[in-house]
């Protein structure tokens, strides 16, 4: 059975590889023709689709022998003296969810996108990128090495680049998409960093290899170096994810990205793409594993506060994307300390609920967007559930989802995490997840109750979605409500997905009552504010007017940013111009000089006039006579002028 | 008493030739040009050189000297007390000149081969002897020389008559 | 040295020469005017005839033969002819300049240079 598995699993790199051939073609042969560029699309992603499923299938029927033999087929690419380098792919439960989830919700954001993008003028440029980048989220997770790994890393944030200002005629595009690059590119400075520290140090940089390296190794301190060595090592691949998946200080970038289509921000900004850095250091796990406990309580930390930070600014925020784009910045800021804790298994499970349902609700989000022809601020929505009924189910669905309340998917996940995190023996980082699930919940709820509860605008005119806008939001509230069941079974989710040695862990109702509470709560105190109005939110607001400019301003970090900017680097750049013009232009221009300055004392043997021509000579003679004179070393001699001769 | 002859002569000699090279008067230099030959040609006499020391009187003193007067003459601009001034790099050449003398001068003093003392020489004239010489054994560089005076001649007039602009 | 045996010798001559050539020596390299640079030649040439005679005088101080050896004075003779022939023509090369350039100024005789 494994053999036959197996076999199947040679054929993964398919997956990656159909969306990048229809991307080649609707970028070269079909970009004139809109309908066949989607078809060619959609055909491709859905394609790989069940190219995944099978091989999520194959992956559940091996067992338990995928966990521990994964199915890797490796090529050689580059073979230089000094650089040995694959390409191949690697099949183990944590890829096979991986590519389940990225093909199912690409391929639900590329038929939404149908009804979505309908009369954009650049509608085959859009399903081009959208198969590229389908291409190289997919090749990311199959990815055998961290060289592989990282070539499709910088692709995906091309693509998002391409994406987010994919309405490049509007400059706030433009300009949140450099910014998208840019932030990411600082992170990637130092997983390049600490690329090449690995390998400097091991030679190779094969996860498998790695892995087995530090395993074995682990007491020889003189192969691994200090565990200090290590820990850099892990800081550095570190700045990748968090510039990649946002965490504080490079989450900037994601709320400005809400400037991209709504099925890219569900598909990148959501559910993939963001996703990447949790994913690389799932992968990397062993590294962070040997390093100090210091990386690990770094990244929980950093994790923890990224969540309860971004969970603070949404609930300020007025605008349906913002407010999403916060919440995902919270979400992933549980994946991280969920690592951090030392639960990689909660911490991919938390990434595959919140894929369904935050894509989810940003495609109803986006639905929404379309009905009211590109409104984005919620104060102006109202009472749409009458109007657009799937819209505002299957998006109350995701808010459930997102809340904790069983017995959707993100109560399995996020549960998962916060007892972990109490279970390893952090009670602070336990209490921020608890206190920003209430917060989670409070603002979600706000912007359901806000936008569709409450009395109609007369100035909307609404009607519900086409269908091939809806289909897919069934699709992933299908998975919102059944997907965290997989955490039940006897192999369940964590049988499959795990680091180490795999102990089969009960529930624990207990703590899972807490968390629920706490949504609970946050529900009710949302209910209580928005739709009976018993506390005015304007009242609050004016009690505490100067932490809600804090909140809505996200805190001004990006005029920090931009202060840093114009004063440090500019300063910087003051200093290094003067170095510019004096040093390094002195030194060109002093060359110069020299050249010119000989010249003019050179040509002062060439002057034309006989009389120093003379001069010269005669001087010769003087010098070539003291040459052989005294040149023997006859000084001392009374008669240095033997050789001379004299006159008989 | 032929020391103090030649001591009084050399220095004349000598000291003329200061005054050729550093007189700002190119008259002056051509007049001491022609006291200098005069020291040397008696000179010459202390030497036994009689034929040559008249040689020198009647050729240098007599005929080179005055056409030094003439091309002075022929080619004088401007003030006479200024026409023979000085070059920008006269110290270097003066130091050229000092370094040669010193090599000149160390090869002299350092040689004690030469010979302080010579014989003196018997009676007799050299006017004889050297036409024997001139006549037998450097017969052939006598008629070149003869030739190449012609042609110096020849040419020196050529040159000076110039050339007409042909039309 | 004792002053009163002292008798002039062939290294004093040639010291009398070698002052003469560099005096020479040094009117060619400092002056401007030409003609003032052809004296200085001249001097040259006189400081090498007596260099000439003197040798001649000071090897060759015996009759051999009923004659006396004077190839130092036939050499000298040469010298003063060949000097001769040069200063007319040099001048009349100064004069020609002269007629063309109307200066006898060296440092504008600079042509050598291109």
């Amino acid at each position: 059975m494994f053999k036959e598995m197996h076999d199947l699993f040679q054929w993964a790199w398919l997956i990656p590889a159909l969306p990048f051939l229809s991307f080649l073609i609707i970028a070269f042969v079909t970009k004139r023709s809109k309908r066949l560029s989607s078809t060619v699309s959609i055909l491709a992603i859905l394609t790989s689709l069940s190219l995944a499923i099978a091989i999520g299938l194959g992956v559940i029927q091996s067992g338990a022998e995928i966990v521990e033999h994964p199915a890797i087929v490796n090529v050689n690419w580059l073979n230089i003296v000094g650089l040995e380098i694959d390409f191949g792919t690697i099949i183990d439960p944590l890829s096979a969810m991986m590519l389940f989830v990225v093909a199912l919700v690409a391929s639900m954001v590329q038929i939404y996108s149908l009804g979505y993008m309908r009369g954009d003028v650049g509608w085959s440029r859009y399903y081009a990128y959208q198969s590229l980048f389908a291409a190289s989220m997919l090749g990311m997770v199959i990815a055998t090495n961290l060289l592989q790994l990282f070539i499709f890393w910088e692709l995906v944030g091309l693509c998002s680049y391409l994406l987010i200002g994919f309405w490049y005629f509007k400059v706030s595009a433009r300009e949140a998409a450099k910014k998208a690059f840019i932030t990411t590119r600082v992170g990637d400075f130092g997983l390049l960093l600490g690329m090449l520290f690995l390998y400097t140090k091991f030679g190779t940089l094969d996860f498998a290899a790695l892995s087995a390296a530090l395993n074995t190794n682990f007491q020889d301190v003189a192969v691994i170096g200090t565990v200090g060595y290590v820990t850099v090592m892990a800081f550095l691949v570190f700045m990748g994810p968090i510039g990649k998946s946002g965490q504080f200080p490079l989450h900037v970038w994601l709320p400005d990205a809400m400037e991209g289509p709504t099925p890219v921000s569900a598909l990148i900004h959501a559910a993939t793409m963001v996703v990447a850095g949790v994913y690389l250091v799932a992968r990397m796990y062993f590294l962070f594993d040997h390093a100090s406990p210091a990386a690990l309580q770094f990244i929980a930390g950093l994790g923890a506060f990224t969540a309860i930070f971004s969970a603070s600014i949404a609930i300020a925020q007025d605008d349906i994307k913002r407010i999403l784009a916060f919440s995902t910045l919270s979400q992933l800021g549980y994946m991280m300390f969920a690592l951090g804790v030392g639960s990689l298994t909660a911490s991919m499970f938390h990434l595959m609920t919140h894929a369904f349902f935050k894509a989810l609700m940003f495609l109803a989000a986006g639905s929404v967007i379309i009905a009211l022809h590109h409104k984005q601020d919620i104060w102006e929505m109202g009472g749409l559930w009458k109007k657009m009924p799937i819209t505002g189910t299957t998006f109350f669905i995701g808010v459930l989802a997102i809340s904790g309340v069983p017995p959707f998917a993100g109560f399995w996940s996020k549960d998962e995490i916060l007892a972990h995190a109490l279970h390893n023996g952090h009670p602070i980082i336990y209490a921020v997840g608890l206190f920003t699930a209430f917060l989670t919940a409070f603002y979600m709820c706000r912007l359901f109750f806000v936008v569709f509860m409450g009395p109609e605008k007369k100035e909307n005119h609404t009607k519900e979605s086409p269908w091939s806008m809806t289909i897919p939001l069934m699709i992933l509230a299908f998975f919102s409500v059944f997907g965290g069941f997989v955490a039940l079974p006897e192999h369940n989710f964590a049988f499959y997905v795990h680091y180490g040695e795999f102990h089969h862990e009960p529930i624990a109702w207990g703590l899972a009552g807490i968390s629920v509470v706490a949504g609970l709560l946050g529900i009710g105190l949302a209910y209580v504010i928005y739709v009976t109005k018993a506390i005015s939110a304007e009242n609050v607001v004016a009690r505490f007017p100067g932490i809600y400019k804090l909140l809505k301003n996200k805190y001004y970090i990006d005029e920090i940013f931009l202060w840093l900017i114009h004063n440090i680097m500019d300063g910087l750049g003051k200093v290094l111009y003067w170095f510019d013009i004096y040093i390094v232009d002195g030194i060109v221009n002093g060359l110069a000089l020299i050249t010119r300055g000989s010249g003019k004392v050179l040509r002062r043997t060439n002057t034309g006039q006989l009389q120093t021509y003379a001069m010269v000579f005669f001087f010769a003679v003087v010098v070539i006579f003291m040459v052989f004179a005294f040149g023997e070393g006859q000084l001392a001699a009374l008669n240095p002028l033997a050789t001379l001769g004299g006159v008989k | 008493m032929s020391t103090v002859v030649f001591f009084i002569f050399a220095i004349l000699s000598i000291a003329a030739a200061w005054g050729v090279v550093t007189s700002k008067n190119i008259v002056h230099s051509a007049l001491y040009l022609a006291l200098s030959f005069s020291g040397v040609a008696v000179l010459y006499v202390l030497l036994n050189a009689d034929f040559l020391a008249a040689v020198q009187l009647l050729i240098y003193t007599g005929a080179v000297s005055i056409m030094v007067v003439f091309a002075v003459m022929l080619t004088l601009r401007g003030e006479v007390s200024e026409s023979n001034p000085q070059n920008r790099s006269w110290f270097a050449g003066a130091l050229v000149s000092a370094l040669v003398f010193v090599m000149i001068g160390l090869v002299i003093l350092t040689n004690t081969d030469w010979r302080i003392l010579a014989a003196p020489w018997t009676s007799g004239g050299s006017a004889e002897d050297m036409s024997l010489l001139l006549l037998t054994q450097y017969m052939i560089p006598f008629e070149a020389a003869a030739v190449l005076l012609t042609i110096a001649l020849a040419g020196a007039v050529i040159l000076a008559k110039g050339v007409n602009e042909s039309k | 040295m004792n002053l009163a045996n002292f008798s002039v010798g062939l290294s004093t001559y040639l010291l009398v020469g070698a002052m003469l050539f560099s005096l020479g020596l040094y009117g060619v390299f400092s002056r401007r005017n030409i003609v003032a640079i052809l004296m200085s030649i001249e001097l040259m040439l006189n400081a090498v005839n007596i260099n000439f005679v003197a040798f001649n005088r000071f090897i060759w101080n015996q009759k051999i033969d009923v004659h006396y050896i004077l190839t130092g004075h036939v050499a000298a003779l040469f010298v003063i002819v060949v000097a001769a022939a040069e200063v007319a023509v040099g001048l009349a090369l100064v004069i020609t300049i002269y007629r063309n350039r109307q200066t006898a100024n060296v440092d504008e005789f600079n042509w050598l240079k291109w």
